[in-house]
């Protein structure tokens, strides 16, 4: 349906628009949520837009998580060397990427892979009519097009995300293995040691709430297009932006979180 | 406004009183009443802006009307629940200015897409002959497999019109059909509305701007100007110069403008 944007102010142009964008996105999360769980499910979009999302995905993620675990290695060997502590490497290396890295850099190649294609698709198919066109045929545009790829994006972002860490340690260890000869057993059995239930735990909750928004954004800055191709290109841009600036917020938020538990 | 009363004793299958919509201070429809009775061919026509699309998209629940009554087989289109507005949406088909294919899909992905979802149960032979079928109708089985992309307007146009053939609608909405089109590819939509009008049976709402269009499909005209129908009838009835008086200034401008054209 087409609303009439209020006239009249309440306190200011600037002001109202932000309150209003808030709302709109608040009926939207809200929408999603009623719409998701009630049938039909349209599993084969589902899967359909898991190998869109996480296949076509992979071979970026996992590139960038190998050469993050080389580098990452790499930059860190000069200090601790200079206290003889190379053989903490492992464990160094293992933490950063179990609690952060491989959820963080995941989610944001995402967002800026995953939610502006789904922003300038969804943004396409508002201006082009097709969104119009799927509603006068009594099918919900929102179910197959918002659902199936939120849906998506939550369950293939933290199995990318398993996926960059794997490799990232699998760079680190090529790393460390050359320069210490250190076994790949001996490698992990050091790294795992110092990572917790709390640690994987709150890095998968982590990438469950990365993948969520990456797709909800995506799909409310596409679904809320304004007509014509600048339309399309800005709200592309948007789920970029404010994908990547929520994902910062939550992971600020969750890792608090997680210290907390953990301390306490 | 001079209207010609429709001769029937049938109801109404479509019936539109006192409707209003505006979008903020602009005034889009002013007080439209119409009715479009059962196997007519109803040509709304107006200049760009008039608020052709706007009244149409009301007649599907795309837009909500301000103020007014807007009945489709005796159902008040915005009272609908959103279950029953879909089942009424399956009664119409909508042919969109833009095609509105879905550009991710083929020719035969798009026309399978709302039989599909819509009608359970199908057999994959069911939905080819459908599909097959409603591509005879418009004369374009040799594009099944094409995508959205490589067609031309006016075969975008067809495929458009055949996606909403394959729910076997009662009511036909075209909006804009022979717009951006070359004369020849805009008579041959012209031909293809009055044969699915015979074939199919259907109820028909034409919006346009273009007079040979209305000419060729219509069996009445309703002249939109301003927001309001200032003139409905047969195509002789609203186009005849003699009858105009001096007030219908809008009408004799149009009418000079498209025949000038």
């Amino acid at each position: 349906m087409i609303n009439s944007i209020p006239r009249k102010y309440l306190f200011s142009k600037g002001v109202d628009q932000y309150f209003t964008e808030v709302y709109l996105a608040y009926k939207f999360v809200v929408r999603f949520f009623k719409e998701a769980s009630r049938p039909p499910f349209h599993l084969r979009e589902i899967i359909n837009q898991c190998f869109e999302i996480g296949v076509k995905s992979l071979p970026l993620i996992t590139l960038t998580g190998f050469i993050i675990g080389i580098v990452f290695t790499q930059q860190s060997r000069p200090s601790l060397s200079e206290f003889g502590a190379t053989s903490w490497l492992p464990s160094l290396v293992s933490i950063a990427i179990v609690r952060a890295l491989g959820a963080l850099v995941t989610a944001l190649i995402c967002a800026g892979k995953v939610g502006s294609s789904i922003g300038a698709e969804l943004g396409s198919m508002k201006v082009t009519e097709q969104i119009e066109a799927m509603e006068v045929s009594a099918i919900n545009p929102f179910k197959y097009l918002v659902v199936t790829r939120v849906i998506a994006t939550t369950i293939t972002i933290p199995v990318l995300g398993l996926c960059c860490g794997f490799v990232a340690l699998l760079g680190s260890y090529l790393n460390v293995h050359s320069f210490e000869s250190t076994s790949i057993v001996s490698f992990f059995n050091n790294g795992f040691s110092t990572i917790t239930f709390i640690d994987i735990f709150s890095s998968l909750f982590k990438s469950l709430a990365y993948g969520f928004t990456i797709g909800i954004v995506g799909c409310y800055k596409g679904y809320h297009a304004v007509k014509g191709t600048r339309g399309v290109g800005r709200a592309a841009n948007q789920a970029v932006v404010l994908a990547m600036f929520l994902i910062f917020i939550e992971e600020v938020v969750i890792v608090q979180m997680a210290n907390w538990i953990r301390y306490y | 406004m001079e209207e010609q009363k429709h001769i029937t004793n049938e109801e109404p299958v479509i019936s539109i009183k006192g409707l209003y919509k505006s979008f903020d201070e602009l005034e889009i429809l002013k007080d439209i009443s119409l009715e479009v009775f059962r196997g007519e061919n109803m040509v709304v026509l107006g200049r760009s802006g008039a608020g052709k699309s706007v009244l149409i998209k009301i007649l599907v629940g795309l837009i909500t009307p301000d103020k007014g009554i807007v009945k489709v087989f005796g159902q008040q289109v915005n009272k609908l629940s959103p279950k029953d507005l879909n089942t009424l949406r399956l009664r119409m088909g909508f042919s969109f200015q833009s095609s509105a294919l879905y550009d991710s899909m083929n020719v035969r992905q798009n026309l399978e897409f709302p039989l599909t979802m819509n009608v359970k149960n199908l057999s994959r032979q069911e939905i080819n002959n459908k599909v097959e079928e409603v591509l005879h109708a418009v004369g374009l089985i040799e594009k099944i497999n094409e995508m959205p992309s490589d067609l031309s307007g006016g075969q975008r146009k067809r495929i458009g019109i055949a996606r909403t053939l394959i729910l076997n609608p009662e009511i036909m909405l075209y909006d804009e059909p022979t717009s951006g089109l070359d004369p020849t590819t805009s008579q041959e939509i012209n031909t293809l509305i009055n044969e699915v009008q015979k074939k199919y049976n259907t109820t028909s709402i034409i919006i346009t701007h273009d007079l040979t269009c209305a000419k060729k499909t219509g069996d009445r005209i309703a002249m939109l100007s301003n927001g309001k129908f200032v003139k409905i009838g047969n195509f002789e009835e609203v186009f005849n110069p003699d009858k105009y008086q001096e007030d219908d200034k809008q009408i004799k401008s149009f009418f000079n403008y498209n025949f000038i054209q």
